[in-house]
């Protein structure tokens, strides 16, 4: 059985603990090399070539291929991490948001302006669950 | 003697110091937010510091997976400007000041605070936004700054109430410097609310925030008995860093007074609190 944490309640929210960060090891590697302008012209003329130098699981190197930013974070990777990736592919942490949740950028940005999404029906997956 | 004049807490948005670097400052979207620092920009000619001890988590930027320090400080004689991906932002390098950060470290030491010392770091947007926002666009820095990083990033972050007697700490210590006269200000950055990640991103918890603003500066007693859970679910994954506001506090007077304060949202993905300090000492 995986230990279950109080904070596993909180819906959509991925806490970076100790099993994510084990798990993230390598995918996280990945994003911190592209901290260097040379790697990210590397990983960009050959992405999956790139991704083998590191000891990713296959799920991480599609993860990555897809920018799948939600399975990126299921399989350990970490948003400061990931964030190197989409500032490689010349996007911002709204564009990155705005994918995760789902919603276009346009549609996540106006949400913002209107005061974020609010914390009512927000806390615990038992509300969203309940609300169909 | 070192003394310290006051604190001041502010966000540290990426989005922020771009705005700012590409010249965008005067858009509405973005002055709204400048708007609430012009008070900062002549309080800190005021205040006129030395030294700022800037409290701010690296962003995956000097630490990666290999290397996380709970608390860290930065005791070498400069502090260059970190490429986050798209080349370093365009502002001076940051000079710090070795003999305060050394004098800090071993007194905190052993006081019980364990702290790694850094002499060689990159500093990111967690450091260069919060200077940016109160001096704005310089040649050189007109202060020494000690990088004071927290770990916020792996999970579990140090609790409100060590970093509260952690601030503490750190006021003993610098206030028992005594080889030169300096004036000494404490920034405690990041936060308020929000969340970077996941279905629930864009979280924004103004009630939560303004009792957060409300208490910092009489009562933050009460902050330090906030748990990590409640941190996570009321002001989002990433409204933690809000633990390192708490260090400022530690490290001013047991009073103090309001000078400043100034609540916007949004920045980005984030809800901009910002609020200024004086100490009350005796």
């Amino acid at each position: 059985m995986p230990k279950v944490n109080d904070y596993d309640d909180i819906p959509g929210t991925t806490v970076f603990d100790a099993a994510r960060s084990r798990k993230g090891y390598h995918l996280n590697s990945f994003c911190m090399s592209l901290m260097k302008a040379e790697n990210r012209a590397a990983f960009k003329a050959d992405e999956e070539g790139y991704l083998k130098r590191f000891g990713m699981t296959e799920a991480q190197r599609q993860a990555v291929l897809k920018r799948d930013w939600n399975w990126m974070i299921q399989e350990g990777g970490n948003i400061y991490f990931l964030a190197k990736l989409f500032f490689t592919d010349g996007n911002s942490f709204q564009y990155a948001a705005a994918e995760m949740t789902g919603m276009s950028q346009e549609d996540y940005a106006k949400m913002m302006l209107a005061g974020g999404r609010p914390i009512e029906g927000n806390r615990s997956k038992s509300e969203w669950e309940n609300r169909g | 003697m070192a003394k310290i004049i006051g604190g001041l807490t502010t966000s540290h948005v990426p989005a922020l110091g771009a705005a700012m670097d590409n010249g965008k400052t005067e858009e509405p979207y973005w002055k709204a937010v400048f708007d609430g620092y012009e008070r900062a920009k002549s309080w800190i000619v005021e205040a006129s510091p030395d030294v700022i001890f800037l409290v701010y988590n690296d962003h995956a930027t000097a630490f990666s997976m290999d290397l996380i320090p709970t608390f860290a400080i930065g005791c070498a004689e400069e502090f260059p400007i970190a490429d986050e991906g798209w080349g370093p932002r365009p502002v001076p390098t940051v000079k710090g000041h070795p003999d305060l950060a050394w004098h800090v470290a071993q007194s905190v030491i052993l006081d019980e605070f364990d702290l790694t010392i850094i002499n060689k770091m990159e500093v990111d947007h967690g450091l260069t936004v919060p200077l940016s926002l109160v001096y704005g666009q310089v040649k050189e820095w007109p202060v020494r700054v000690i990088p004071f990083p927290v770990n916020v990033v792996q999970y579990p972050p140090p609790t409100a109430n060590r970093c509260y007697n952690l601030g503490k700490a750190l006021g003993k210590a610098i206030r028992s410097f005594e080889q030169q006269d300096l004036r000494v200000v404490v920034f405690g950055t990041g936060g308020m609310s929000h969340q970077l990640q996941g279905k629930r991103a864009g979280l924004i918890n103004k009630k939560f925030d303004l009792a957060f603003q409300d208490k910092i500066g009489p009562n933050p007693q009460a902050l330090t008995k906030i748990s990590h859970l409640e941190f996570l679910r009321e002001s989002g994954s990433e409204g933690i860093e809000l633990v390192m506001w708490l260090i400022m506090r530690g490290a001013l007077s047991e009073q103090v007074k309001e000078v400043h304060r100034f609540y916007h949202v949004p920045a980005s993905n984030t809800a901009v609190g910002h609020m200024i300090f004086e100490s009350q000492e005796a």
